[in-house]
C-alpha cells in the first residue's frame, strides 16, 4: 500500500497540488443487541476506501473512493486537484498555510489484552440475555435493553512531506437500558451510561469487568420507581451533576466552543461559531478556581486517545482551561498557523471519504479534592442527578439546556426522593463561574462518547471525557409545564 | 453511479451466493460533492463515491445481518458468508415472519442528469454569488452548496428485484454581520431549481434586519413560525410518535389514540414518497414499494407506518417504510403539511405582540410521549407589534410541547417550502399559533 498511496501523492503533485495527504481507511465493527429476551440484531459492517485531501494554490479539494486499486485512487489524487481548482474561485486571504511540523515515520496501535473480534458472539448474547431477563423480572419494566459493540478502524496516512504512519484503534462499548411504561408515563434508565453504554478504547476485557448483569435489577427498579417520583420542581437551586451527565456539559459547553475551526466560522452555517473568540485566550474567565480542563489524547483508555491525528501531527495533552482561566484551543495545521499558535494534533476524519476536522481528543475535568460523600454532606439543599437525557445548546454555545434521567433530593446534607423530568439550564461561563466542587481522582472517570456531530457532510467523532461528580451554585432547574 | 444492470448485479449475486432460508441483499451508490464556504471564501469543497452492500439472511428465525464496500465477487461472498456466520449462532426470533413479496414498483422519476453532472465549477460559481452579495454589503457569508447522485437496488430471495435512482440539490447560508444574521436554504431534485442569488437575498435581508436585537422577557408569546421551523416541529412529531415500534413499545403518544383528534382540525400531514414536489423514492430499504400514506387527517391521528417486522408482529402488511441498516425502526421519511389560506403577512398584520421565527436551533426532546421538545431560535428572530415587524430580539429557547403548540394553530401558510429531512425531506407552510413557550433568552 505504501508504494501506492506514494505514487498517488506524487500524482497529486504532479497535477499541481503543493501538499497533499492520503489516507487508506479499513473500519469494521460489530454489534450485538437484544430486547425482551431476545436477539434483537447482530449486524457486522465493513467499510473501506482512500481519501485524498490537496493543497492547489492554497485551496483545499477532496476526493475519495471505495475502490483502492491503484488506477481509481489515481483517478481520485486528479480529481481531488480539480475540486481544489474550484474552490480557488473564491479562495482565502491570505491564502491556506499551514504551520509546518516533522514528518513522522510511526506506528500506532490501542494496547488490547481481548481482541473484541475473537470473542464468541454466543458469549456476548449470553451476557446480554443473562441481564434482559434480570431487569424483566422488576415489575412494570416494558423494554429492557443491552448492546456490546466492537469497532476497529485500520489506518494509514501518508503525505508529500514525507509522513507515514500506520495505525490501528480498537474500541468496545456496552451498556443496558429499561423503560418502563405506566399510565401514559414513560421513564428510561441506562447503565453505565445512555449513549449505547460507556465506551472505551481497549479490548474486551472493558466489557468483562463492567459485568452488566450485576446492575441489571438497581437499573430496572430505578425506571420504575421512576415512573411514580415527584416532578422535579421548577426552582434555582444548587445541582451536583454525576460524572456521565458532566461528561456531555463539558462536551457540549467547553469541547466544542475551543475547536479553533468553530471560533474562525467555519462551522457558521451548520452548528454555529464560539462565544470563545480569539480576542478571549489567556484572557477569559471560563470558570471558578476549582476548574482545570485539558485536553488529552494521551490518556490511556480514551475514546480521544490515539498516535497521531489525520495531519500527521502527534497526540498531546493541552491544557485548555487554567484554575478558571481560558488558555488554549483544540487546532489544526491550518487554524493554527493563521492565529500563531502550534498544531494541537486534534485534525480527525470520520473514516476514508471525510475531511478532517478539528474534532474534540479526551477533554477533562482535572479532579478537585472532594469525594462524593462530601459533597453531598455539604450541601444543605440542592439535586443530585446523573445521566444524560437531553440535551441543546445555542450556536455560540451559551445557552444550554440538559435533562438527566434520574434526579434526588438533597436536604441538610443527605439524598432524599426521586425526582423525574430533571432539567437544569444556564448560560456556559455563568454557570462554570458557579462550580465550587470538584470530586476526587478516586470519584473521576473517563466516559466515552462515540456520536459526536460535526460538519457537512456530518461526521461523528468518537470522543472522550473525564470528570468525577461536581457542584454547581444557584441553577435553574425544572424548566417548561409539566 | 454504477448503473440499473451492475447495481441489480451485486444485490443478485448476493442472494445467489446465500444458502440460507431467506435472504436480502441492498446495495446503496453514493457520487456526493459538497462546496463549504465560510468568511467569505470556499475553506471545504469535497468528493465521495461509495458502493455500500447490506445482506440479511434468515435461517428458519436465525438472523444475520453484514455489510461491505468490497463489492467485487470475492467481497460479495464474504458478505454472504459473515451473515450466515452469525445467524448460524443466533437465537430465533420469534418476530420474524418474512422478507417483503415482490410488489409491482411505481415509476417516480427523481433522477436529474444536470444534477448527476454538476461540476465543482458549477457549485463554485453558485457559492462565489452568494459571497459576492454578501461581501458588498461588508457582511460575512457561511454555508454549503451540495449536489448528490445516488442508486438503490434491493434483491431478496422471495423475488424482489427493484432499482430507484435519485438526485438532490441543497443549498444553505447564514449571513452574518457583527450585529446579527440571517438564514436561508433550499432543496430540489434538480440543481438548475436553485437560485443561489435568490438565497443569498432571503439570507441577506434577514441579517441586516437582525442587527442590534433586544432581550425579551421569555414566556408564553402568539408564533408565527416560517416553514423551516415548522419543519422541525413537525419533522420532531413524526419522529417520537409515527413509527409502529414505538406504539408497540408503548412509547409513542399515539398509543390508544389512533382515530381521535390529537392537534387542531387544520393540521393534515402525510408521507408520500411517490409525489415529485418532493425528493421521490420508489420504494424502501426493503423493497416494498411505495405509496401515500395519511398519518394525520383534520387533526386526527389515522395510521403509524411499517416495515416487514412491525407488520409481521401485527399479522399486517408492512407500509414501506423500512430504513437504511435492517432491523431498525420504521420511518416516515417523505413528509408533507397540507397548506392553508393565509399568506405569511397576513399572519404578521393579524398578530398583537407576538415573534417571528425564521428557524430553530438544535432541537432534542425532553419527554417524547408528551412530545416536549427543546431547543432555541436562530438567525432571524422579530418581534411582531399591532401586526408589523417591530425589532429583531435575542434568540429565545423554547421548552414546548408539540402537540400542545399544535393545538394552538390559528392560520396556516398558503405557500409550502421543502425542508431537508433524514432521506426525503417535509413540505411544510408557515403556522402562526395563539401560544408559544419561550423558556429562556441567550446573549445574542
Amino acid at each position: 500500500m505504501r508504494q501506492i498511496l506514494e505514487r498517488v501523492l506524487e500524482a497529486a503533485r504532479r497535477e499541481g497540488a503543493e501538499y497533499a495527504d492520503a489516507r487508506w481507511v479499513d473500519r469494521r465493527s460489530q454489534v450485538v443487541r437484544t430486547k425482551n429476551g431476545k436477539v434483537d440484531r447482530v449486524r457486522e459492517d465493513h467499510s473501506r476506501g482512500v481519501g485524498v485531501r490537496v493543497l492547489v494554490d492554497g485551496a483545499w479539494g477532496f476526493a475519495s473512493g471505495s475502490r483502492t486499486d491503484e488506477e481509481s485512487l489515481m483517478r481520485i489524487a486528479a480529481e481531488a486537484v480539480r475540486v481544489a481548482r474550484a474552490s480557488a474561485l473564491r479562495r482565502s486571504d491570505p491564502p491556506v498555510a499551514m504551520a509546518s511540523v516533522e514528518p513522522v515515520e510511526a506506528e500506532w496501535r490501542t494496547p488490547v489484552s481481548e481482541d473484541p473480534f475473537e470473542v464468541k458472539l454466543e458469549d456476548k448474547i449470553k451476557t446480554l440475555l443473562d441481564a434482559d431477563r434480570i431487569m424483566r423480572q422488576v415489575e412494570g419494566v416494558k423494554v429492557a435493553r443491552g448492546s456490546i459493540a466492537a469497532f476497529r478502524e485500520d489506518k494509514i496516512f501518508a503525505s508529500t512531506e514525507g509522513s507515514y504512519i500506520e495505525q490501528s484503534k480498537t474500541e468496545v462499548g456496552a451498556g443496558i437500558e429499561v423503560l418502563a411504561v405506566s399510565g401514559g408515563e414513560v421513564q428510561r434508565r441506562s447503565w453505565p451510561a445512555s449513549f449505547g453504554g460507556n465506551w472505551a478504547a481497549c479490548g474486551y476485557e472493558y466489557v468483562r469487568q463492567l459485568d452488566l448483569p450485576s446492575r441489571a435489577e438497581q437499573t430496572a427498579r430505578e425506571a420504575v420507581e421512576l415512573l411514580d417520583a415527584e416532578q422535579c420542581p421548577g426552582k434555582v437551586t444548587d445541582v451536583i451533576l454525576g460524572g456521565s451527565q458532566l461528561a456531555l456539559q463539558i462536551h457540549e459547553s467547553c469541547g466544542h466552543p475551543i475547536e479553533l475551526d468553530r471560533v474562525l466560522g467555519q462551522e457558521a452555517s451548520f452548528a454555529g461559531t464560539s462565544f470563545l473568540t480569539v480576542d478571549k485566550l489567556g484572557e477569559f474567565q471560563y470558570g471558578s478556581e476549582a476548574v482545570t480542563i485539558t485536553a488529552d489524547a494521551t490518556i490511556p483508555g480514551g475514546l480521544g486517545t490515539f498516535g497521531y491525528d489525520d495531519e500527521g501531527v502527534p497526540a498531546q495533552r493541552v491544557t485548555i482551561v487554567d484554575q478558571g482561566r481560558f488558555v488554549g484551543y483544540l487546532t489544526s495545521r491550518e487554524t493554527a498557523g493563521r492565529v500563531g499558535l502550534q498544531p494541537t494534533g486534534a485534525m480527525r476524519a470520520d473514516g476514508w471519504n471525510r475531511i478532517p476536522l478539528i474534532r474534540m481528543t479526551n477533554i477533562n475535568l482535572e479532579p478537585g479534592d472532594w469525594s462524593l460523600e462530601e459533597i453531598i454532606r455539604d450541601t444543605k439543599e440542592g439535586i443530585l442527578a446523573d445521566t444524560v437525557k437531553s440535551w441543546s445548546i445555542d450556536d455560540r454555545r451559551l445557552n444550554f439546556q440538559f435533562a438527566t434521567e434520574v434526579a434526588w433530593e438533597i436536604k441538610d446534607g443527605s439524598l432524599g426522593r426521586m425526582l423525574k423530568n430533571f432539567t437544569y439550564t444556564g448560560i456556559t461561563p455563568e454557570f462554570w463561574r458557579s462550580c465550587d466542587a470538584v470530586g476526587n481522582k478516586e470519584e473521576w472517570q473517563l466516559w466515552g462518547l462515540p456520536n459526536c456531530g460535526k460538519g457537512e457532510p456530518s461526521q461523528a467523532a468518537h470522543v472522550g471525557h473525564g470528570a468525577a461528580p461536581s457542584r454547581f451554585r444557584n441553577v435553574k432547574v425544572g424548566v417548561g409545564r409539566w | 453511479m454504477v448503473g440499473r444492470d451492475r447495481a441489480l448485479s451485486i444485490v443478485t449475486k448476493a442472494v445467489e451466493f446465500s444458502e440460507a432460508d431467506q435472504t436480502e441483499a441492498v446495495v446503496r451508490v453514493t457520487d456526493a460533492y459538497l462546496t463549504r464556504f465560510s468568511s467569505n471564501y470556499i475553506h471545504q469543497n469535497v468528493g465521495e463515491h461509495n458502493v455500500q452492500l447490506s445482506v440479511r439472511v434468515a435461517l428458519g428465525k436465525r438472523l444475520g445481518s453484514a455489510s461491505t464496500n468490497a463489492v467485487d465477487e470475492q467481497g460479495i461472498r464474504e458478505c454472504v458468508q459473515r451473515a450466515l456466520r452469525i445467524a448460524r449462532v443466533q437465537e430465533e426470533n420469534p418476530d420474524f415472519a418474512s422478507f417483503p413479496a415482490p410488489e409491482p414498483i411505481p415509476e417516480v422519476g427523481g433522477y436529474f442528469e444536470e444534477t448527476a453532472e454538476c461540476t465543482p465549477d458549477r457549485r463554485a460559481e453558485g457559492v462565489a454569488r452568494i459571497i459576492d452579495a454578501a461581501s458588498s454589503r461588508g457582511l460575512q457569508a457561511a454555508g454549503a452548496f451540495s449536489t448528490a447522485a445516488a442508486e438503490l437496488a434491493v434483491a431478496n430471495s422471495l423475488g424482489v428485484r427493484a432499482y430507484h435512482r435519485w438526485t438532490t440539490a441543497a443549498l444553505n447560508t447564514v449571513i452574518m454581520s457583527d450585529e446579527g444574521s440571517g438564514w436561508a436554504a433550499a432543496l430540489a431534485g434538480q440543481v438548475g431549481d436553485i437560485d443561489p442569488q435568490a438565497v443569498a437575498s432571503r439570507a441577506i435581508d434577514k441579517c441586516l434586519r437582525s442587527a442590534h436585537p433586544a432581550a425579551l422577557e421569555p414566556g408564553e408569546y402568539e408564533v408565527v413560525l416560517e416553514p423551516a421551523a415548522v419543519a422541525t416541529l413537525m419533522g420532531f412529531l413524526a419522529r417520537l410518535g409515527f413509527s409502529a415500534l414505538a406504539v408497540q413499545e408503548g412509547r409513542s403518544f399515539l398509543c390508544g389514540k389512533i382515530g381521535q383528534r390529537i392537534v387542531d382540525e387544520r393540521i393534515t400531514m402525510w408521507d408520500d414518497a411517490t409525489d415529485p414536489a418532493g425528493i421521490p423514492m420508489a420504494f424502501d430499504f426493503e423493497g416494498v414499494p411505495k405509496r401515500r400514506l395519511s398519518l394525520l387527517r383534520r387533526g386526527v391521528a389515522e395510521n403509524v407506518v411499517h416495515d416487514s417486522f412491525t407488520a409481521g408482529r401485527e399479522g399486517k402488511k408492512s407500509t414501506g417504510h423500512a430504513i437504511p441498516g435492517g432491523f431498525g425502526e420504521p420511518m416516515p421519511t417523505h413528509l408533507f403539511v397540507a397548506s392553508g389560506e393565509a399568506t405569511l403577512e397576513e399572519m404578521i398584520a393579524s398578530t398583537r405582540r407576538g415573534i417571528l421565527v425564521t428557524r430553530f436551533h438544535y432541537v432534542n426532546p425532553v419527554h417524547p410521549v408528551k412530545t416536549i421538545i427543546t431547543g432555541m431560535t436562530r438567525d432571524g428572530t422579530f418581534l411582531i407589534e399591532n401586526g408589523r415587524v417591530t425589532r429583531p430580539v435575542k434568540n429565545f429557547r423554547f421548552t414546548e410541547s408539540i402537540l400542545n403548540a399544535l393545538n394552538q394553530v390559528e392560520l396556516v401558510g398558503k405557500d409550502r417550502e421543502l425542508h431537508g429531512g433524514r432521506l426525503g425531506g417535509i413540505m411544510v407552510p408557515a403556522l402562526k399559533l395563539r401560544r408559544f413557550h419561550f423558556t429562556g433568552v441567550t446573549e445574542f
